[in-house]
């Protein structure tokens, strides 16, 4: 394992979060590397994730945190090294067959289908990410609608929807496909204090029901009320890996982010 | 449905009236044969035969992204095989109505490897899988090369028989393609139809097996060509291979969806009347007509690329067919609206 910050802390386990650790890891990734040609964008990365945990990933533009994500999903296939989740190999299992799994992702970029509704988008994803039928599809949605904010815009198409609700929807669909795991990619900037605190309870509520969280976001302001472990990605490498506080002192974390005030 | 007095409701009080009255439409058509000249009939198999090459081209390329340019390959199976079929002593109108089957259960095969191309390899791949098929054709000692052979059985019929039977096959086979492809958008599949049509990978990330659902529509496509062959057949009589795996087919076929509307189910069918009506005015036109045709789907792909019905649709708010999903809030309506107001 790499990146483990010198506080002693270790890596796993990791903070307490009530019985989580004692469960295992539910979703891992062993000496990835990926190259775009000759750019390699993830050099050896190794990242565990235990059962209802959270945590945070931090680094600088161009680090390899979202095709970090993009392997956890499946969306990209590593270069080299594997993903395991719930103790089976899953490096080449499609992005789609993840979902169905209990694997969801938001795109750091929102990719909301256009000329489909917000409820037809979360529809979709509780349809086939969630496998729900008829009635039961549409409470499901109706319920993740309700609790990312997004109840109140459900009949507009989602080309209409500002940059801000493009981000809820991408929330609100990974949601929907009721996942044990869910990659969030900076769906966090950009917001007002209010907006943000919105969120942070949102994710509360998610965190409560178990889910295991990754959450790429440059706020660590946001990210550390919500995260109990924090990890930062510079050049392809984890640098460090461990409690917040710890992790922001770290020299290398420092260096990363060019002694610019972070959190 | 849901908590709360939220229902989701289908349908709207013009999709309803716009269903009633397409599905009254075609039925009023079947008696269509009782009373029109032959002339009429014939001309009506024809718009029925553009219908379905655009419903089924739209299908392909404005939902499942796989822009062909090789349906010419299932146009012309159609029509070999229906001559196949009739030469092993198959009644002819029934060779009409199989052969189309039997084409699309070969394309299920067919799909596997041309599923597997990039966009722009797919394209250019079915034109060549096209290519190959007209000169496998060629090759049936029953065809002669492009002397080609004529569905001699017809002859059994009298004209009269001969024009309404087709009509009805015809006027059957775009019911059942409209039908088809309407239960098809609006079930689960077809969700996850359109939303690859809006954006692949994100349909992948919420667990849309997007393989799968194209292979359904590239059947579907296929099916819908084949049976658009076989029926040209019947009408024309004659089979040239040359004229029958023509790229002008599926040229035809991006003209009506990119006028009617990319990726909306009522744009192909708008687009097929208005390719029947342009080509009843200017086909006699020869070069000028294949040029005047090209520089208009040119003119919409860069100025209107949704296409007529895109326009209208956007303008209005309009469905007219329900495809879709509507939320109301039974206990205070209209709580889960447009949202602009809750959005202030
Ligand atoms: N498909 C691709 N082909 C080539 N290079 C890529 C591709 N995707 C990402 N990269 C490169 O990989 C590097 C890491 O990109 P990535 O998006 O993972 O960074 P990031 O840490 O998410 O950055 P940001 O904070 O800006 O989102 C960048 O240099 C990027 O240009
Ligand atoms: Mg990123």
């Amino acid at each position: 394992m790499l990146g483990t910050v010198e506080s002693g802390e270790g890596r796993l386990p990791g903070p307490q979060i009530g019985a989580a650790h004692t469960e295992g890891i539910v979703l891992s990734a062993e000496g990835i590397v990926k190259r775009f040609g000759a750019l390699t964008v993830l050099d050896n990365v190794a990242f565990a994730l235990s059962r209802g945990e959270a945590v945070g990933v931090v680094g600088p533009n161009g680090a390899g945190k979202t095709t970090l994500l993009s392997v956890l999903m499946g969306a990209l296939e590593p270069t080299a090294g594997s993903v395991h989740y719930l103790g089976q190999n899953v490096t080449r299992l499609p992005a789609a067959e993840r979902c169905r799994v209990g694997i969801a992702r938001t795109h750091q970029v929102p990719k909301s289908f256009s000329g489909m509704t917000v409820f037809e988008n979360a529809l979709v994803a509780a349809q086939h990410g969630g496998g729900h039928r008829a009635s039961e599809a549409y409470d499901r949605v109706v319920e993740t609608l309700r609790l990312t904010g997004m109840l109140r815009v459900a009949n507009r198409r989602a080309e209409t929807l500002g940059l801000l609700d493009r981000k809820r929807l991408e929330l609100a669909r990974a949601v929907a496909t009721d996942p044990k795991v869910l990659l969030l990619d900076e769906i966090g900037g950009g917001l007002t204090d209010g907006e943000a605190g919105e969120l942070v309870s949102t994710i509360k509520v998610l965190r409560e029901r178990g889910i295991a969280l990754v959450w790429i976001e440059h706020i660590v302001h946001v990210l550390v009320q919500v995260t109990e472990r924090l990890v930062c990605l510079d050049s392809g490498k984890i640098v460090a890996d461990g409690k917040p506080r710890d992790v922001m002192k770290h020299p290398d974390v420092v260096r990363a982010y060019l002694g610019s005030a972070v959190g | 449905m849901t908590d709360s007095g939220l229902v989701v409701a289908r349908w709207t009080p013009t999709s309803v009236t716009f269903t009633v009255a397409g599905v009254g439409l075609l039925l009023a058509l079947s008696f269509l044969p009782t009373v029109a000249s032959p002339a009429t009939l014939d001309r009506m198999t024809t718009l029925f035969i553009y219908v379905i090459l655009a419903a089924t081209w739209n299908a392909l390329a404005g939902y499942g992204g796989l822009v062909s340019i090789g349906q010419q390959a299932f146009f012309g199976l159609g029509a070999y095989v229906t001559i196949r079929l009739s030469n092993a002593g198959v009644n002819v109108y029934t060779a009409v109505v199989v052969a189309p089957l039997i084409v699309a259960l070969f394309s299920l095969p067919l799909s596997l490897p041309m599923l597997r191309l990039k966009t722009s390899e797919f394209a250019v791949g079915m034109w060549v899988v096209a290519e190959l098929i007209h000169l496998l054709v060629n090759l049936d000692p029953l065809i002669q090369g492009e002397t080609g052979i004529s569905l001699i059985a017809l002859n059994a019929y009298t004209v009269d028989q001969r024009n309404a039977l087709t009509f009805w096959i015809a006027l059957a086979a775009v019911a059942a393609v409209l039908a088809i492809l309407f239960v098809l958008l609006r079930s689960a599949t077809g969700a996850g139809l359109q939303a690859i049509r809006d954006n692949e990978e994100a349909a992948n990330s919420v667990g849309v097996r997007v393989v799968t659902v194209k292979r359904i529509v590239f059947v579907f496509a296929a099916a819908g060509a084949a049976i658009a062959g076989s029926l040209w057949l019947a009408t024309a009589i004659s089979f040239q291979p040359k004229t029958y795996f023509s790229a002008q087919w599926t040229s035809y076929m991006i003209f009506m969806v990119l006028v009617g509307g990319l990726g909306t189910f009522e744009g192909a069918i708008i687009g097929a009347v208005i390719f029947y009506a342009i080509e009843a005015a200017f086909g006699s036109m020869g070069v000028w007509y294949m040029i005047g045709l090209g520089a208009v789907a040119l003119l919409f792909s860069l100025f209107l690329p949704s296409g007529l019905y895109g326009i209208f649709g956007a303008r209005t708010g309009v469905q007219l067919l329900p495809v879709g999903y509507w939320l109301r809030d039974t206990k205070s309506e209209p709580a889960v609206g447009q949202g602009k107001a809750a959005e202030a």
